[in-house]
C-alpha cells in the first residue's frame, strides 16, 4: 500500500481524525436527541451496530458516554448524582454515569445524548442485563438480551463445520430473528436486508484494518501506544461500526502504522520497554498514568481492552455477504465468546501475547467497579508467571471513580517495577 | 574512606542512615515527617552527619526513598522504598526471600532474589488497616502511648476479636470491647492478632519463602512480632535496625552507584 500523502499528514492522523469522528459522531447524537429520535442503547461486546443501523437507529454506547465524563474529568459530579439518588458506591461506576445522564435528561459534557428506544445487550457482561432494566424502568425501553454461549474450557473453542459450533450458531441466529421482529415494530422500518448486506461489508474491512492496525504493533518501536492512542482507535472502531466512513478510517489508520513502522517511528523517545496491558484503562487519571510508564521508557504495545471492548473484532472475522443473517450470528458468536475469553481464558493468550509482541513486562490493572474484568486477574498473573518468565505488575485503580484512585500509590508500584524491569535486564545482560 | 547516604522519607518518620565502604552503618538518625517534607529530610540528613562526625563533602552519593523521595532535593538519585527495603533486608539477614515491612500507612510484602532483588511485591491498597496508623487508632482510643501498646498486649490471655477491617472503625470497635469490660491488654492483643493477620494475607500474594525479615518502625514492637510469627508459624528477623532498613538500603544503591564509578568506563556492565 503506498502512502497518500506525507510524513507531516500521515503520521498522528489516526488520533487526529479519530477524535473528529467521535466528535461528528456525538453532535448526531446531539441532533437526534434535540429531535427527539429514540436510539439504540448498546454495548462493546456485542453491540450488532451493523444489523441495528439498518433501522435507522442513532446508536448510543453508555459505556463509552460514561468514561468520557471521566476522561473530562467530571465524573465525580455524575457518580456523586447518582449516589445521591440511591446507587451504592459498589456499583459500576459506567452504570451510576449513566443514571446521572439519564436524570440530566441527555445532558453529558459532550453533548446532549438521546434517550433509548431500545436497548440490545448481550450476556458477556451481568451487569448490561441489569443496566438495560434500568432503563426499562425508567422509559418502559423494549430490551433485548442475546444470550451468546462461551466458551467451555480453556483452548476448547469449536469452530465452523463443528456440530457443537453449528448448534450454538443456529441459537444466535434464531435471537437475531426475534430481534429484528422486535427492531421493525420499534422503529416502524422494515428490514432491508441489502442495507444489512452493505454495512456487513464495512465492518468486515473494519476488521481486516483493525487487525492489521493491531499485527503492526509487533515491530520495535512499536507504532502506536495500546492504551492511549488505541482507545482513540477502539472509539472509532465502535462508534463507526457497520459505517463507509468507520471502514475508511481504519484503511488509512493500517495506512499510517505501515508507514510508521517502515520509518521506524515510535510512540516515545526511547522505547525501553515494551508492557502489555490487561483490564480497563484508569480513565479519572487516563494521560499521568500513561506517563508514569512512558517517562521512564515503558510503552504499551498491546491489551486485552483493545480485544474485549472491540467486542473481539480483533479477530477480523469476514462475513459472508452471500449468506448475511447466518454469517451474521457466527460474527457474534466468534467475536463475543473472543471477548468473554479475554476475561476468562486470557492466560495461554496473554502469553502468546508475551512473544509475538516481544513483551518485557504485563500490567494487570484490576478495578474497583468492574468485578466482570478484574476477578480473574490474580489468578490470571499467577498462571503467567508459573508458565513465563515476564515482569509482572498489580495495579488497582478505578476506571470512573477519582475517589479510590490514589495517585502517589500508584507511582510507587509503577516505580518499584520499573526498578525490577532494569535489574532483570542488568542480570540479563551479566548471563 | 568515602561514604553513602539513604533517607527515608516516611509519612511518619525520616530515616537517614550513613554507611561507609565497607557497607557499616557509621550514623543514623530519626526525625517526624512533620507537614514541611523537604526540611524533615534535610533535618535527618544533618542529624546523621553530626552523629557521625561527617563532613557532608565526604558523602559521595545520596538516595531519598520513601513516600516523600522526591523532596529529598538533596539527593542525586531516587529508589522506591519497595527495593530498599528489600536490599536493606537481605544485607542484614543475607537468607531472606520475603520482607514484611509495616510502615506508619502500609504494609509491604516482598518477596526478593538472595542479591536483594526484588521478584515480586504487594502492599495493602487505599486503606490504612493492618498498617502501624491501626496501632496508632488503638493508643488513641485507650489512652496508651504506642511504645507501651507492645508489652502491654503481651500480657493478655484472651484476645478479642477485632472484626472490622477499617482504621476510624477499629477505634469504635476497641472503645466497644472497652464498654464490655473487656481488659486493655486483652484488647490490644486483638488488635496485634488482628494486624499479623492481615499482614499474612498480604505475604501469602507474594508466597512465604524462608527466611521472613520483619523490618519498618512497627517491627520494634515486641507484640508485633511475636503473633506474626505465630500467624507465620514460623520466626521472624528482626534487626535492631528494622526501621532504617529503608533507608539503609538507599545508602546501599548510593555505594553501588560509587563502586561503579571507579570502575574504569571500558569494564562496566552497562545496563
Amino acid at each position: 500500500m503506498s502512502p497518500s500523502g506525507s510524513a507531516e499528514t500521515i503520521v498522528g492522523r489516526g488520533n487526529r481524525e479519530g477524535a473528529d469522528l467521535f466528535r461528528e459522531w456525538f453532535e448526531e447524537l446531539g441532533v437526534a436527541a434535540a429531535e427527539e429520535r429514540g436510539a439504540a442503547y448498546v454495548f462493546v461486546m456485542g453491540s450488532l451496530a451493523e444489523l441495528l443501523r439498518t433501522f435507522d437507529f442513532p446508536i448510543v454506547f453508555p459505556e463509552i458516554n460514561s468514561l468520557q465524563t471521566a476522561v473530562r474529568r467530571v465524573a465525580h459530579e455524575y457518580l456523586d448524582e447518582a449516589e445521591d439518588y440511591g446507587y451504592s458506591p459498589d456499583i459500576c461506576g459506567y452504570v451510576k454515569a449513566d443514571v446521572a445522564v439519564q436524570l440530566r435528561r441527555g445532558d453529558h459534557p459532550m453533548g446532549r445524548v438521546p434517550k433509548p428506544a431500545i436497548a440490545v445487550n448481550t450476556n458477556a457482561c451481568n451487569t448490561y442485563i441489569k443496566w438495560a432494566e434500568i432503563w426499562e424502568r425508567m422509559y418502559g425501553t423494549p430490551t433485548f438480551t442475546l444470550d451468546v454461549p462461551g466458551t467451555r474450557e480453556a483452548g476448547g473453542q469449536t469452530w465452523r463445520g463443528d456440530a457443537a459450533f453449528e448448534n450454538d450458531r443456529k441459537y444466535v441466529a434464531a435471537q437475531l430473528t426475534e430481534l429484528i421482529g422486535l427492531c421493525e415494530k420499534v422503529s416502524g422500518v422494515k428490514f432491508d436486508v441489502d442495507r444489512l448486506r452493505e454495512n456487513m461489508s464495512s465492518a468486515n474491512r473494519m476488521s481486516i484494518g483493525w487487525k492489521r492496525v493491531l499485527e503492526l504493533n509487533r515491530c520495535r518501536p512499536a507504532t502506536f501506544n495500546a492504551l492511549t492512542d488505541g482507545t482513540i482507535y477502539l472509539g472509532v472502531a465502535n462508534a463507526l461500526r457497520g459505517t463507509e466512513r468507520g471502514a475508511q478510517y481504519f484503511d488509512e489508520l493500517a495506512e499510517e502504522m505501515e508507514y510508521k513502522a517502515e520509518a521506524g517511528l515510535g510512540t516515545i523517545s526511547e522505547e525501553l520497554y515494551r508492557l502489555i496491558f490487561v483490564g480497563v484503562p484508569c480513565y479519572p487519571l487516563f494521560r499521568r498514568f500513561n506517563e508514569m510508564f512512558t517517562e521512564p521508557g515503558g510503552t504499551f504495545v498491546n491489551s486485552t481492552y483493545l480485544w474485549f471492548a472491540s467486542g473481539g473484532s480483533n479477530l477480523g472475522f469476514q462475513y459472508d455477504l452471500e449468506d448475511p443473517l447466518e454469517s451474521l450470528a457466527e460474527g457474534l458468536l466468534v467475536s463475543v465468546r473472543d471477548a468473554m475469553d479475554s476475561m476468562f481464558f486470557q492466560t495461554q493468550i496473554l502469553s502468546d501475547m508475551v512473544t509475538d509482541y516481544s513483551a518485557d513486562g504485563v500490567v494487570y490493572h484490576p478495578i474497583k467497579s468492574c468485578r466482570t474484568v478484574s476477578t480473574g486477574l490474580a489468578d490470571s498473573r499467577r498462571d503467567l508467571m508459573d508458565s513465563r518468565d515476564v515482569a509482572t505488575l498489580f495495579i488497582e485503580s478505578d476506571m470512573m471513580d477519582r475517589r479510590v484512585v490514589s495517585e502517589a500509590q500508584l507511582k510507587n508500584r509503577v516505580d518499584a517495577f520499573f526498578e525490577g524491569l532494569a535489574s532483570r535486564r542488568q542480570r540479563a545482560a551479566i548471563g | 574512606m568515602a561514604y553513602a547516604a539513604g533517607v527515608d522519607v516516611g509519612s511518619t518518620q525520616t530515616k537517614a542512615v550513613v554507611i561507609n565502604e565497607d557497607r557499616d552503618i557509621v550514623a543514623r538518625a530519626l526525625t517526624d515527617t512533620g507537614a514541611n517534607v523537604m526540611r524533615a529530610a534535610v533535618s535527618a540528613f544533618e542529624e546523621a552527619l553530626r552523629a557521625g562526625s561527617i563532613r557532608e563533602e565526604e558523602v559521595e552519593y545520596v538516595v531519598g526513598t520513601g513516600y516523600g523521595r522526591y523532596k529529598v532535593t538533596f539527593g542525586n538519585t531516587q529508589v522506591t522504598e519497595i527495593s530498599c527495603h528489600g536490599r536493606g533486608a537481605v544485607q542484614m539477614f543475607p537468607r531472606t526471600r520475603t520482607v514484611v515491612d509495616m510502615g506508619g500507612q502500609d504494609t509491604k510484602a516482598i518477596s526478593v532474589s538472595p542479591d536483594g532483588e526484588i521478584l515480586d511485591f504487594c502492599m495493602n491498597d487505599k486503606c490504612a488497616a493492618g498498617t502501624g496508623r491501626f496501632l496508632g487508632a488503638a493508643s488513641s482510643a485507650l489512652d496508651i502511648p504506642l511504645e507501651e501498646l507492645g508489652p502491654t498486649a503481651l500480657r493478655g490471655q484472651r484476645p478479642v476479636k477485632i472484626s472490622t477491617t477499617c482504621t476510624v472503625f477499629a477505634e469504635t470497635e476497641v472503645l466497644s470491647w472497652l464498654g464490655k469490660g473487656k481488659k486493655i491488654e486483652d484488647i490490644l492483643l486483638g488488635v496485634h492478632k488482628s494486624i499479623a493477620r492481615r499482614s499474612a494475607g498480604l505475604l501469602r500474594r507474594v508466597g512465604i519463602d524462608e527466611e521472613v525479615t520483619f523490618t519498618g518502625g512497627v517491627a520494634r514492637n515486641a507484640a508485633m512480632i511475636e503473633t506474626l510469627n505465630e500467624q507465620l508459624g514460623l520466626k521472624v528477623n528482626v534487626s535492631e535496625e528494622s526501621h532504617f532498613m529503608g533507608a539503609l538500603g538507599a545508602a546501599l544503591f548510593g555505594l553501588d552507584h560509587i563502586l561503579a564509578s571507579r570502575v574504569p568506563a571500558g569494564e562496566r556492565q552497562e545496563q
